[in-house]
């Protein structure tokens, strides 16, 4: 066992070392700070909507600082990277809650916030999810608060788009085989067949999958009337561009990503006539959203899609429901955010009239937006559900 | 029967592409006893190299292109032969496949780092339109792609076969020592080597950027297949590559078309395991020779 | 004396260990129970691949199997005893099956094979909701029971994981010192000649991909009480590649290799929070530089840094 010794002594000391790293900047809020960390998906597939997340919370924490914090006390937020990893995403929102965290905000991914939400829920403490996945709400966790609604929210919008506007007895339906897709897929197919619609293909595709030939070719021999696309962005350009090849002509629907700014820009002309059911848009036609989104481009010089705004309403939140009890409790915060309703003319920061249900599901207006001339126009306006 | 076509055709367009990345796998393979595990990134790389002389430098995109393409053979030819490869001798085994796998994860951290974490469009070099073959709407640039590999791997079997310079690679692959003694230069042999398999995924990254978009994770798919379509040719034969990656695309529309939409991605692992097992030299291989 | 040293010195790694997370918070613990977990499928790894020599990159699918194994059983409310037998048996026996390919083809070929059946793997767990989950996976595992103790406490678990651990630890000393362990690396040093010194290569071979594969099935027994979380996604071929990285930046066939290659890569993201977005470039710059200059890995480093300790001290000295 010659050399045992140095690997052991190193062992030690990077134990030891990690230990003292760990312990000291754990505990360095004064009265006068309040901490609200910001964990989510900086790195790893869900890299684009965590960091847009991120950024727009950081907007809000800035802004609410310069005006002298929440009852006084200065926010700060430091930023987690969960890695897209619900295993890393469960130890870092541990860590956050050891330190204190008043309010956590994040995670984006469904399949983190589905982990790391035991955590909060166990120790008590609100978190304001990016999260649009069903279960997130239907879990009776007292503490979790959407930004955005659950696609379930969506499906009776898009059905209604199908059956009403649309008038088809026949579609197809194409989708990616992760939790985002499978979520938005089991929704809309059960509500569709239920109103009397036939799903004459149903296509899975895998994520990063490049050759959408066979899905398009099978959708095209299955004389489906729409299709409803439930891909990620560089899925959905991809789908576009194959539709557009083989002349698709049958209108394409989505849900949120479809007709999102990047999938316009990645498709090119071929994103032309897509439509969308979007919950909340950088297209929408709000002043206060237009103006968020140009603050947010004149700040990072990158657009924002609407993660961007999840995270600067989810931090106004918390202000603005902090004020109303008072104090920071985070279990009255918790009790108050049940069923209340913050109006955007009173409370300018949340850009939309906002309602959050007992199960923390979100509702606000919603828009159906289709492609034209390059950009995401807002064919029509749902009211809040 | 237009569906069976549409399909066929479109799977021979991406196959190509996975031809091109496999062809310089083997290469590098062949020649330094490399698996490189980096391949993947070898071929998203060069197209942000162009995206930064286009939008950073403000080139025009002919002058982007050239630059990307000179750092990729910079970059990925000679700095990963004498920074990476060459360190471990000629028998790297394991650690230099350990070094590859970190090269794999600091160029894609590097990209999203320093260039984004979003897709990027990429422009096109080839002619959009489309035409109709028997009921199947056919692009031209899938049609180019596909020609394009052909020619790669026709013009580098000719070089290798044909030329001076060709038979001393070859002879430096199959056996160093012997062609040391009858004078090759071996170690620049292997250099050739590298570059070439730099060149080729350069030329691989600006053919299937534009379908692909330019995305630092592009690699981890792309280079899995590239492995997979080398082994399934058969890794002493460029022309296996080819084969190899032109059926891994056709199967995958075939397999998504009839067979199954769930397990669309299970063929090809499929496929290579019973390769592996049943032929290791691959389709096309020969049980001894090598390519170069 | 030598072995002497070493007894001093495991004794004072678990008592470190078990003050560890003493008033540390849960974060602390989670976190350590994460290293132990990847220590055990490293440690099996480190069988499989730096004893026998044989290269898999399946191991991420091997806990993936102990750790539905154990969730579908202790969701149906049997104790999780059962649901860790049930996952160690089933790796077994797959890894033994996955072990025959490794009678026919070495190396690269070999990674390849055991690439594509960590692939499969995933495509079976993300497809085959009945069972899995899907991609929605299964969540909501309790923590183990022993006797009147409940482990639900992030501490209680802690310790739990770490007995664990320690046991596996043991269990895989005496295989490496038995005359299998010997046998397994005269296998890697030349097969050849361990054939001509009458050892049966063929069960060696198919023998500690089995046992590899069992240590990947216990490490998946305890991530889902840990994480109370299992998705498909947890188990793919990047977490293999990652555990592979873990062994042969700690030290390829080295007993504890497996357990400092995990620690770096748990504890790292910790240690370089400061460099936020460049650590994983920094990371992967260290292991390109560790493989170029020492392929023996950290261990390696410290005993070639061991060897020459007076020349070190003169310079300290001066």
């Amino acid at each position: 066992m010659r050399g045992f010794m140095p690997m052991r002594r190193a062992a030690v000391v990077a134990i030891a070392g990690a230990l003292v790293a760990w312990h000291a900047p754990a505990q360095a809020q004064n009265n006068k700070t309040v901490l609200i960390p910001c964990v989510c998906e900086l790195s790893g597939a869900g890299a684009v909507s965590g960091t847009n997340y991120r950024d727009g919370a950081h907007i809000a924490v800035n802004e609410i600082n310069a005006a002298g914090g929440i009852l006084g006390h200065k926010i700060v937020m430091h930023d987690y990277d969960t890695q897209t990893n619900p295993m890393v995403s469960r130890a870092l929102v541990q860590k956050v809650v050891d330190a204190g965290a008043y309010v956590v905000m994040g995670t984006v991914y469904s399949g983190s916030t589905d982990v790391n939400m035991l955590v909060t829920e166990h120790a008590g403490v609100p978190q304001i999810t990016g999260s649009e996945a069903p279960d997130i709400t239907q879990k009776g966790d007292p503490y979790i608060f959407r930004t955005s609604s659950g696609s379930e929210k969506d499906i009776p919008a898009l059905v209604d788009y199908f059956t009403q506007t649309l008038k088809v007895k026949k579609v197809a339906v194409e989708w990616v085989q992760n939790d985002f897709g499978k979520g938005g897929h089991d929704l809309f197919v059960q509500a569709i067949r239920k109103a009397g619609v036939q799903v004459v293909a149903d296509v899975p595709s895998e994520q990063g999958q490049v050759d959408f030939s066979p899905d398009v070719a099978k959708i095209k021999q299955s004389g489906a009337q729409a299709v409803f696309v439930y891909v990620n962005e560089e899925e959905a350009a991809r789908f576009l561009k194959e539709a557009k090849k083989q002349a698709l002509t049958v209108p394409l629907v989505g849900d949120v990503t479809l007709t999102d700014q990047k999938v316009i820009e990645l498709a090119g002309p071929a994103a032309e006539g897509a439509i969308a059911h979007v919950g909340l848009t950088v297209s929408a036609p709000v002043p206060s959203i237009q103006e968020f989104v140009a603050k947010f481009r004149k700040i990072y010089h990158h657009n924002t899609d609407h993660n961007g705004i999840k995270g600067y309403i989810g931090v106004y939140a918390i202000k603005y429901v902090t004020e109303m009890i008072g104090t920071f409790d985070r279990k009255a915060f918790a009790a108050k955010m049940h069923g209340l309703t913050l109006d955007a003319k009173k409370y300018p920061g949340m850009l939309l009239t906002t309602s959050w249900d007992k199960t923390g599901e979100l509702s606000r207006e919603s828009f159906m937006t289709q492609v034209k001339g390059g950009k995401a126009v807002v064919i029509a306006t749902i009211p809040a559900n | 029967m237009a569906q069976f076509l549409q399909v066929l055709l479109s799977g021979l367009a991406t196959g190509s592409i996975y031809a091109l990345a496999a062809v310089g796998f083997s290469l590098v393979w062949q020649a330094a006893q490399a698996v490189n595990f980096a391949q993947g990134e070898f071929v998203m790389l060069p197209a942000f190299l162009v995206l930064i002389g286009e939008h950073w430098l403000h080139w025009p995109l002919w002058a982007a292109l050239l630059f990307g393409f000179a750092l990729s053979i910079l970059l990925l030819g000679l700095a990963f032969k004498r920074l990476i490869v060459q360190p471990f001798g000629p028998d790297g085994g394991l650690p230099l496949v350990i070094a590859t796998m970190a090269l794999s994860i600091l160029l894609k951290e590097a990209v999203k780092t320093f260039y984004g974490a979003e897709a990027e469009p990429f422009p096109s070099l080839l002619p959009n339109g489309t035409f109709h073959v028997g009921g199947a709407v056919v692009s031209v640039r899938d049609v180019l792609n596909l020609l394009a590999a052909l020619a790669v791997v026709l013009l580098l079997t000719l070089f290798l076969d044909r030329t001076k310079t060709g038979r001393q690679m070859q002879a430096a692959a199959q056996n160093p020592g012997v062609a040391e003694i009858l004078g090759v230069d071996v170690a620049r042999m292997t250099l050739y080597a590298f570059l070439l398999n730099a060149a080729l995924a350069a030329v691989a990254s600006f053919l299937i950027t534009p379908v692909y978009l330019a995305k630092f994770s592009n690699g981890e798919s792309l280079g899995i297949v590239a492995f997979i379509a080398a082994i399934i040719g058969g890794f002493n034969r460029i022309r296996g590559a080819l084969v190899g990656g032109l059926l891994i695309g056709v199967l995958d529309n075939l397999t998504a078309t009839y067979v199954t939409l769930s397990y669309r991605a299970a063929l090809p692992l499929v496929l290579l395991i019973a390769v592996i097992l049943w032929r290791p030299q691959g389709l096309l291989g020969d049980e001894e020779a090598r390519i170069v | 004396m030598r072995g002497h040293r070493e007894a001093i010195g495991v004794a004072v790694v678990v008592a470190a260990l078990i003050v560890a997370p003493l008033g540390q918070g849960n974060y602390i613990a989670y976190l350590l129970c994460s290293w132990l977990m990847l220590a055990i499928a490293a440690m099996g790894l480190n069988l499989t691949l730096g004893y026998a020599g044989r290269i898999s990159l399946a191991q991420a699918s091997f806990i993936g199997i102990g750790a539905y194994a154990t969730s579908i059983v202790t969701l149906a409310h049997y104790p999780w005893v059962l649901g860790m037998a049930v996952g160690v048996v089933l790796c077994f026996v797959v890894g033994l099956l996955l072990g025959f390919p490794a009678l026919r083809v070495r190396g690269h070929y070999l990674a390849f094979v055991t690439l594509a059946f960590n692939s499969l793997f995933f495509l079976v767990a993300r497809n085959e909701d009945w069972l899995t989950g899907g991609t929605y996976g299964l969540s909501g595992m309790p923590r183990p029971r022993i006797g009147p103790v409940s482990t639900s406490g992030q501490l209680a678990f802690y310790y739990f994981t770490l007995a664990v651990a320690l046991l596996a630890a043991v269990v895989l000393r005496l295989i490496v010192r038995s005359p299998w362990g010997r046998a397994f690396k005269a296998l890697r040093e030349n097969e050849v000649r361990a054939e001509s010194l009458g050892l049966d290569v063929r069960r060696l071979t198919l023998l500690a991909f089995a046992i590899g594969s069992a240590y990947g099935g216990l490490a998946g027994a305890i991530e889902a009480p840990l994480v109370q979380y299992i998705d498909p996604g947890s188990f793919d071929v990047v977490q293999s590649l990652s555990l592979l990285l873990m062994v042969v930046v700690g030290g390829l066939g080295e007993f504890w290799g497996p357990v400092l290659g995990s620690a770096v890569a748990v504890l790292l993201p910790e240690a370089l929070r400061v460099t936020a977005a460049y650590y994983l470039m920094l990371y992967a710059i260290a292991v390109i530089l560790l493989m170029t200059r020492c392929p023996g890995g950290l261990i390696g480093l410290a005993r070639r840094i061991a060897a020459r300790p007076a020349r070190r001290r003169g310079a300290a000295v001066s």
